[in-house]
């Protein structure tokens, strides 16, 4: 029988934080991306390389999660914004103050397009029993996020395995 | 089109390598990689907060900006031409300053799905000496011949999750929030 507390259980496979993006995909964060990653790709910077094979400019598919990351700061926002927020509810309901990602899985739609604004939600898929790690003891998770645009396309999925723990003393 | 090659799945077998590629990563990079990902978390360009709270030696490379590496890695081999359709990656270790990143691949398997769309299957991985940080397994949509465009599938002519069932169908709509 599962040590999970019920409130938690009751998350799993529940659609929550739907959202739409706070701004437009743009190029000025495509540069930014390709540059930290020294990613010549024409697609990205040849016009006419992205006109012959995607139809115009697209973004980098890895990019995916870049337009739902929330500003740092936004006025009237008391305390910072956080992405992938099931994650942090759950740092939180189950009291472990430490958290590392160990698996990510991004499935690839419709190419994300300059001036798309995306809608985003997440589903908490699974969370483990205590398991005792090098990190500390803690619990692993699986949270889905599913990415459409604005015309309800989908675009991608990302799936994240996260680690929250306790370190031990 | 200017200056470009595209790879195409007929010359491509299954245990052929891609092209090994080296890194040296500064902590500019990754502190670059974190804000080109909107990462604004400490743990990514504050040295003390990854020391003393996570208790790891330094700041490391954040997941989105691993998987911007790992796109660079595979279209630097496909070309332009060449169209994610899923990857993963499991993260061993991290990535710090000093260290000196390499990326290796290999094809796995190289098919034709029921639409025509030709896929290369292959396995990566991010080693720091010798020493796999990261692992990754991409399937890549890659031109059948030379003229073929996988970029230009839409609908159901895209099946980047191949013979994987989909079980993210059927979600509950109820809002839990």
């Amino acid at each position: 029988m599962s040590d999970l507390p019920a409130e938690i259980q009751s998350w799993i496979g529940e659609k929550c934080y739907e959202q739409k993006g706070e701004f437009d995909v743009e190029r000025g964060y495509v540069f930014t991306s390709c540059a930290s990653v020294e990613n010549g790709n024409p697609l990205f910077w040849d016009e006419k390389v992205a006109q012959d094979l995607t139809d115009g400019w697209i973004a980098p598919p890895s990019m995916l999660s870049v337009w739902f990351r929330p500003h740092h700061w936004a006025p009237g926002r008391a305390e910072p914004a956080q992405p992938l927020q099931v994650h942090f509810d759950l740092k939180q309901k189950l009291e472990l103050p430490e958290a590392v990602m160990t698996d990510n899985t991004i499935t690839f739609g419709e190419p994300v397009r300059p001036g798309d604004r995306l809608v985003t939600w997440q589903v908490l898929r699974s969370v483990s029993d205590i398991k005792q790690t090098k990190l500390g003891k803690g619990r692993f998770w699986v949270i889905d996020v599913e990415y459409v645009n604005q015309r309800g396309d989908w675009v991608g999925t990302e799936t994240y395995t996260g680690f929250g723990y306790r370190r031990d003393v | 089109m200017t200056g470009w090659k595209a790879l195409t799945a007929t010359e491509l077998k299954p245990g052929d390598a891609l092209p090994e590629l080296s890194v040296d990563v500064s902590a500019t990079a990754v502190v670059l990689g974190a804000m080109a990902s909107r990462d604004w978390r400490p743990m990514h360009h504050d040295h003390d907060f990854a020391v003393n709270r996570n208790g790891v030696k330094n700041i490391f490379l954040n997941t989105p900006n691993q998987a911007a590496w790992f796109e660079r890695y595979i279209t630097d081999w496909t070309g332009p031409a060449g169209r994610l359709g899923r990857i993963r990656f499991r993260m061993k270790d991290s990535v710090f300053p000093g260290d000196c990143m390499v990326f290796r691949g290999s094809v796995e398997s190289v098919a034709t799905d029921n639409t025509g769309c030709a896929w290369a299957d292959v396995a990566l991985e991010l080693a720091v000496e010798d020493r796999v940080v990261t692992e990754c397994k991409a399937r890549i949509a890659i031109p059948a011949a030379e003229g073929d465009n996988p970029w230009k599938r839409r609908g159901d002519q895209w099946k980047p999750r191949g013979k994987e069932a989909d079980s993210r169908v059927g979600l509950r709509a109820a809002s839990r929030r």
